[in-house]
């Protein structure tokens, strides 16, 4: 719709001898009701059509620029926006890779881990079994601290849960969506290191996700698992860097496991494998 | 006109939001639940109920299996999860949690230790000893079978003599191995 502001507007423009207005049809609206305001070509252009013999129809109302500017406009914000989302999906603020979240107890993998040697499965006991690792009951971080640090104020809510028999209200750090049905069990039999996915906990004071856990990951593996195969009875060994540095001792290794449990990796990234 | 394309917009954005399937509305393993007064969803069972496995477990601990190779791989794995933070490697209880303060266990390698027997240690497994809890719930039946069986095996190690050695295994040692 056309204010009669602009039209006054071009009407000084056609008055111009140099403008380029060919033959525009206005729409006026005055008091709610229209009216077409026609006007006609710089006489010279006209002539120089006319001579031609063929007169110029109307196709472009004259906000078809606008129109286009604005379009083009519109396409190129979305196609930014559209580069800023891709970006941000992969950030560590949309994956929540690499964030500590506020838990009850400062729990250190990096103590217990590292610094005390204990196996993942003293803790997380049906990881070898179950889909879910295992969110150890409170009588189990009790094994120790019915002894150790018994008057700490750091433990005094793992205290409490025993003596009120309440669980301790763990943040989960890792987590894959509902609709993947990730089971630790079969990954851990088959020598998928803990590490591979939870990265160096044994290097963690606070617990963190080392990993995007996006499909991209998992597919990467699912594809070509036999470089991610190691002994099942090492799964919890977090250092494997001489096993990466001596890796043509172990080329075969993985291949052959592959062929000994009967993966076919053609298989493994069939969409029910992880998603029903 | 350009205010419907912009709503269209804004919808289209919104929906990116609502991942739905996502959060789904069921109960993942220790998910919070408001259905139960504890506030969990992974109930324990209630008190009296009989384990499907009650039976097969009663027997498998009443039961001492034949010694194998494979009982003592199996059994010095779980050792080395369950029992080593304690015990150390050898079982002379320096284990690192001894080391920072917890109650120094007793050495596997002592002369009451040694008359006591596989089924001493599947009981102290079993019920706990004293300051150690019971490992019950996270060593099964078998399983602590395979323990005592390699505890047994680590106390004949300590008293080994050359002769019991292979000809292969006494140059290895000559060199400094283990
Ligand atoms: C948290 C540390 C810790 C862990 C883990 C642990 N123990 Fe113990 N254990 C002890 C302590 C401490 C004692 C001495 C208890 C006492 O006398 O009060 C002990 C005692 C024992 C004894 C000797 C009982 C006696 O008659 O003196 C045996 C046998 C034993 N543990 C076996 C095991 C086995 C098998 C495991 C693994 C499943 C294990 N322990 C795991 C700390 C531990």
């Amino acid at each position: 719709m056309f204010q009669p502001a602009q039209v006054r507007l071009s009407q000084k423009c056609w008055n111009n001898s140099e403008a380029r207005l060919l033959e525009a049809e206005f729409r006026v609206c005055a008091g709610g009701a229209f009216a077409r305001v026609r006007f006609s070509s710089h006489p010279h252009e006209k002539e120089h059509f006319r001579a031609k013999g063929r007169d110029v129809p109307q196709i472009f109302t004259a906000s078809a620029d606008t129109r286009l500017r604005a379009v083009l406009a519109l396409l190129a914000l979305m196609l930014i926006a559209a580069l800023a989302f891709l970006k941000y999906q992969d950030s560590a603020y949309a994956t929540l890779r690499d964030w500590v979240r506020h838990q009850p107890v400062p729990f250190s993998h990096e103590h217990h881990v590292g610094g005390l040697g204990i196996d993942c499965r003293y803790c997380h006991t049906s990881v070898e079994e179950d889909a879910s690792a295992g969110l150890p009951p409170t009588h189990i971080c009790m094994t120790c601290h019915s002894q150790l640090w018994t008057s700490a104020p750091m433990l005094a809510p793992v205290r409490q849960s025993l003596a009120e028999g309440n669980p301790l209200e763990w943040q989960r750090v890792a987590r894959v969506p509902d609709y993947v049905y990730f089971n630790h069990s079969i990954h851990i039999q088959r020598g998928v290191a803990c590490v591979e996915c939870h990265g160096r906990v044994d290097k963690m004071p606070l617990m963190k996700r080392a990993k995007a856990f996006q499909m991209q990951f998992c597919l990467d593996c699912h594809r070509d698992p036999a470089p991610n195969l190691r002994p099942p009875d090492q799964v919890t060994r977090m250092d494997w860097s001489s096993w990466k540095q001596n890796s043509s001792e172990h080329e075969d290794y993985g291949r052959l496991m592959v062929k000994a449990y009967g993966i076919q990796p053609s298989k493994l990234d069939d969409c029910s494998i992880c998603h029903r | 006109m350009m205010r419907r394309y912009l709503t269209m917009l804004f919808a289209l954005l919104a929906l990116s939001a609502c991942d739905e399937m996502n959060q789904q509305p069921r109960y993942d393993s220790y998910e919070e639940s408001p259905l139960f007064r504890d506030g969990k969803s992974l109930q324990s069972a209630p008190p009296g109920t009989v384990s499907r496995n009650a039976r097969a477990d009663a027997e498998a601990l009443l039961n001492r299996p034949p010694m194998t190779s494979a009982l003592l791989e199996r059994g010095r794995e779980r050792f080395e999860i369950y029992c080593r933070p304690c015990h150390d490697a050898s079982g002379y209880g320096n284990g690192t949690v001894p080391a920072r303060g917890f109650p120094k266990p007793p050495s596997f390698h002592s002369a009451r230790l040694r008359l006591a027997g596989p089924a001493y240690f599947v009981s102290v497994i079993t019920d706990g000893h004293g300051v150690m809890y019971s490992y019950a719930d996270r060593v099964a039946p078998a399983d602590r079978w395979a323990i005592a069986a390699y505890i047994l095996a680590l106390q004949r190690s300590q008293s080994a003599t050359l002769d019991a050695l292979t000809a292969a295994e006494r140059q290895k040692l000559a060199k400094g191995g283990s």
